[in-house]
């Protein structure tokens, strides 16, 4: 028996591996066979009975998500019985269905609304009163509504197949079968949750979160990816009026599939917050001021001309971009070298999804500790990311901080230093000593990209606009080394990475442009402390 | 013994002790010659066992027909992994009840079926899945099943011959979908009765993921005599394509309901008028299910051109299901029992396919609409449209169950359904 199938599907000839569905053949010529029950990432319960599909020679229309393809079969997805048979069923859907569009959370991105748009009556023919379920808080973020549901049992199969917690249940049957929960406990406590949110086909499940915040269709999606620990899960930052709206999972198979944590998908107000830096500050005879950038950059060169000597000592964040730390290893090279340390937040241990154990909220609570690594920064301090910085806090040489911002550290910070330039997005304390605070931009207002566990480097891309004169650290850093150095400074992420690659073994040659949206593995990794 | 009627024109095999609570004693049964079947069933090989069957052209009695030894065949022929035999008790058609019947007056009848019928399929556990309101059969099958133990027909070392089949009696919970074979499989997993995807079929990933064959009470039942007799035997009753005998239960308006055991082919007509004493009062016969609620309903002209086989009531476009005849005379409202029947079906669907989740209950409320008299003639045509819709599209036929009463009798009875619909309209104008 070959290993592949040749049939046709809506006139094109598809040749696929021998056990591929009629659903999955018709996606590689572009064709999206409607479905709702099924999902990549679960099983099949054909009972949707969307994705029927005209099977010639066959007496009755064929489930595409459960059949498997055979040679010289002959399918139609677009044929007038297929069509037919399609719409047929989408009336079924709306029989109960409330039709509360307007003031759904899920409308303009509903996969009801989509195909019964597409493909459904004009006209409604049931004049029979509905069937009422109500809602029902199932815990942690989730909210059902019960008469929206069009029973594809996606959650249920996500709670027992994948995350692995049988929380979620069929009762009743006929059209009384609703989602519900066991006991009173519903959802809470569970880790991976929020997902069934996403895979919700329609407005049933809601984020209590997102609830009435934004429209869809008001929505800009930016892809990203998720900073609350080393496993890089691929996201999209969900956007409206400049602030992230919501974080949903980007699918990424070698990364985290279809999924991303709760923990990681509610870790975004603190971008909205708006207590940023907005202007460089320079402290002169003991008050800061704010100034342009000229100035601040012009009086940060003339004041690392005055060193004479002086023993750098720098601290770098595992939240920044490793354009930014590449960025910043050259300023503390061009300050005359020193060493680099950081310090990560450390969970006592990992939360694995059972259902795809590839993917896990790790250990360590940052994005980019690996690309720290890489860069050759040290860690240093406790697993709250506290302490380990007393050699550091009375330094009476230069100190160069990016991005941590001394949150335990108390105001006597750098009161020694003979320079003390600080580079991050919030002022603490410890910032108030610094000569130099230059504002920079967070994950979601700049390009560039993370290294993840597995020594994967992904893309992010900005989804807000940075505030004030806030500019990315790759950038500031760059235009700063480049003139002590007299050397080129970075005019994109891409530049920056370039340079990356070329400066540092394990990025070389590697193309920002090849990372594309999915992200490459680096060339070689470190072993993270304790793993 | 009277029990309930008889016919002479009845050839009665499987119902022959009907009525004497005798025969549901083990010693009984061995006295008029049970088990003598089993004893020489386990003295054959199993391809053996399952070829006289075929010989018999016994074709399963549940309501699809399927050839039974041919079913037997298709399971594999190693016993790396465990078999099941599973006995479907679970009898829930409106209109049947030949297999209650069955077991509460010969259980052990039952019980032989099934051991030779494991036996065939090289399986060591048989499960009987009965229906959970069947609290008196259950228990009389029961303590049948103990009593086969205690002797020695069932367990261990059955009647010294070596083979080892258990059995277990296993009650429901009250679902008429667990009486499709994938469904009572899941509820015997102890998982919600939803029919399941096929393929893959039963013989190779049934009853806890292992081959299993499901069968029919009363198909069990003829196997004690079919293995007897031979199948030669068997075929002299009925016709040619549907041998041997069969049950018929007979409910509605005929003077005398019940069992009825007679040869497969034979006359509704006859059935109705002579078997059971013709219809009630005197009345004029105005439609009948051949074959359980789940069938197209029939007109009297189509009765008297109907004869009881599966080939003849295709031919009147019916189907002979289980065989439970409902009889309905001129004062019968054909629009209130197909309500009845489509509100049944709603409340049964099992929920997972849309069409019969969604379909089944929509027309249950056209339906109740149209009884009430605010129905209109554009609802005959949709009710039409949208059960069509509901044949073929789901994982099993509960839905196309719903159709078949209502488009037939749309097709057939369509004045009664007017005569509501007018009636509507005139108290509308008053």
């Amino acid at each position: 028996m070959s290993e592949t199938v040749t049939l046709t599907i809506d006139g094109h000839e598809v040749t696929v591996p021998r056990g591929t569905t009629i659903l999955e053949a018709a996606k590689t010529i572009g064709r999206e066979v409607p479905h709702y029950c099924y999902h990549p990432g679960m099983s099949s319960p054909a009972m949707c009975r969307l994705c029927l599909v005209q099977v010639e020679g066959a007496p009755k229309p064929m489930p595409g998500c459960v059949t498997t393809v055979m040679d010289g079969q002959v399918v139609h997805t677009e044929s007038e019985q297929a069509k037919a048979d399609r719409q047929g069923v989408l009336e079924f859907y709306l029989v109960n269905h409330p039709l509360d569009c307007p003031i759904c959370d899920m409308s303009g991105e509903c996969d009801l609304q989509d195909y019964v748009h597409e493909e459904g009556r004009e006209h409604g023919r049931s004049r029979e009163p509905k069937r009422i379920f109500g809602r029902d808080d199932f815990g942690g973020d989730v909210l059902f509504y019960g008469d929206r549901c069009v029973m594809c049992t996606r959650c249920v199969r996500f709670m027992s197949e994948v995350e692995q917690d049988h929380r979620l249940t069929v009762v009743e049957r006929g059209n009384r079968s609703v989602i519900d929960t066991f006991f009173e406990e519903g959802l809470e406590g569970t880790n991976w949750h929020g997902n069934i949110v996403d895979i919700c086909p329609v407005g049933a499940l809601v984020s209590k979160d997102f609830l009435h915040k934004a429209r869809a269709w008001d929505l800009d999606h930016t892809p990203s990816v998720c900073t609350s620990c080393s496993q890089g899960c691929n996201i999209d930052l969900h956007t409206r009026d400049n602030l992230v709206q919501r974080l949903k999972p980007r699918e990424n198979l070698d990364v985290n599939g279809w999924w991303m944590c709760d923990e990681g998908r509610h870790n975004y107000e603190w971008i909205n917050k708006g207590d940023r830096i907005e202007a460089p500050l320079v402290r002169d005879s003991g008050a800061s001021k704010a100034v342009g950038w000229k100035d601040a950059l012009t009086g940060l060169l003339a004041a690392a001309g005055a060193l004479d000597g002086a023993k750098i000592m720098a601290v770098a964040s595992p939240l920044a971009s490793n354009e930014d730390l590449g960025a910043f290893t050259g300023l503390v090279e061009a300050f005359g070298g020193g060493d680099t340390v950081y310090r990560s937040a450390r969970a006592e241990s990992e939360v694995v999804l059972k259902g795809f154990p590839t993917l896990a909220r790790r250990k360590d609570l940052a994005a980019n500790v690996h690309g720290a690594d890489l860069m050759g920064a040290t860690r240093v301090g406790g697993d709250d990311a506290n302490g380990g910085l007393d050699d550091i806090a009375g330094h009476r040489g230069v100190i160069l901080v990016l991005g941590d911002a001394l949150a335990d550290q108390d105001e006597s910070f750098g009161s020694d230093a003979a320079l003390y330039v600080y580079v991050g997005t919030h002022m603490s304390e410890a910032t108030g000593n610094a000569h130099y605070v230059l504002p920079v931009t967070t994950f979601a207002e700049q390009e560039g990209t993370f290294t993840n566990l597995d020594g994967r480097v992904q893309r992010f891309w900005p989804g807000v606009e940075a505030p004030g004169m806030a500019r990315p650290a790759w950038f500031v850093l760059g235009a700063m080394v480049a003139e002590m150095t007299e050397g080129e400074g970075a005019r994109s992420a891409a530049d920056a990475f370039a340079q990356l690659a070329g400066s540092v073994q394990a990025f070389g040659g590697m193309s920002y442009d090849d990372l594309g949206t999915r992200g490459a593995v680096v060339n070689e990794t470190v072993s993270l402390a304790g793993d | 013994m009277a029990y309930p009627y008889v016919s002479d024109k009845e050839v009665r095999i499987l119902s022959t002790y009907f009525g004497d609570p005798k025969q549901r004693h083990l010693d009984t049964y061995v006295e008029r010659g049970g088990y003598k079947a089993l004893e020489k069933a386990l003295g054959m090989g199993a391809d053996d066992v399952v070829n006289i069957v075929k010989d018999s052209g016994l074709r399963g009695r549940g309501g699809a027909g399927f050839p039974t030894g041919l079913k037997w065949s298709f399971m594999p022929k190693d016993s790396s992994r465990p078999h099941y035999l599973l006995c479907n008790a679970d009898e829930s058609e409106p209109g049947t009840f030949k297999d209650r019947e069955l077991i509460r007056w010969d259980p052990h009848q039952l019980i032989e079926g099934c051991l030779i019928g494991a036996h065939a399929i090289r399986a060591q556990h048989v499960y009987i899945y009965c229906r959970g309101e069947f609290f008196e059969t259950t228990q009389v099958l029961a303590r049948a099943l103990e009593d086969a133990y205690a002797k020695g027909y069932a367990g261990e070392n059955i009647l010294g011959t070596g083979h080892t089949i258990d059995v277990t009696v296993h009650a429901g919970a009250g679902a008429y979908i667990c009486g499709e074979e994938t469904g009572l499989m899941n509820s015997l997993e102890g998982k919600r009765g939803e029919p399941r995807v096929k393929p893959p079929f039963p013989a190779a990933v049934g009853a806890f993921g292992m081959p299993s064959t499901i069968n029919n009470v009363e198909t069990l039942c003829a196997i004690p005599h079919i293995v007897t007799n031979g199948g030669e035997w068997y075929k002299q009753y009925g016709t040619e394509k549907s041998p041997g005998t069969k049950l018929f239960c007979v409910s509605g308006h005929v003077n005398k309901p019940g069992n009825y055991e007679l040869p497969l082919g034979f006359p509704l007509q006859e059935l109705i008028d002579d078997v059971c004493g013709g219809v009630r009062d005197g009345n004029a016969l105005k439609a009948v299910i051949p074959g359980g609620s789940s069938v197209p309903i029939i007109n009297a002209e189509e009765v008297s051109r109907c004869t009881l086989d599966y080939e003849g009531c295709v031919e009147v476009g019916t189907m002979l299901g289980c065989a439970s005849v409902i009889v309905m005379d001129e004062t019968a409202d054909i629009v209130k029992q197909v309500r009845r029947m489509v509100d049944f079906y709603a409340h049964e669907s099992c929920g997972q396919c849309t069409p019969c989740r969604e379909g089944s209950a929509w027309t249950a409320k056209i339906m109740r609409r149209i009884e009430n008299g605010e129905g209109t003639e554009e609802d005959l045509d949709m009710l039409m449209e949208v059960t069509q819709k509901m044949v073929g599209t789901t994982i099993c036929v509960l839905s196309d169950s719903v159709a078949a009463p209502v488009q037939s009798s749309i097709e057939k009875f369509r004045d009664e359904y007017l005569a509501l619909i007018r009636r509507g309209e005139r108290v509308g104008a008053a």
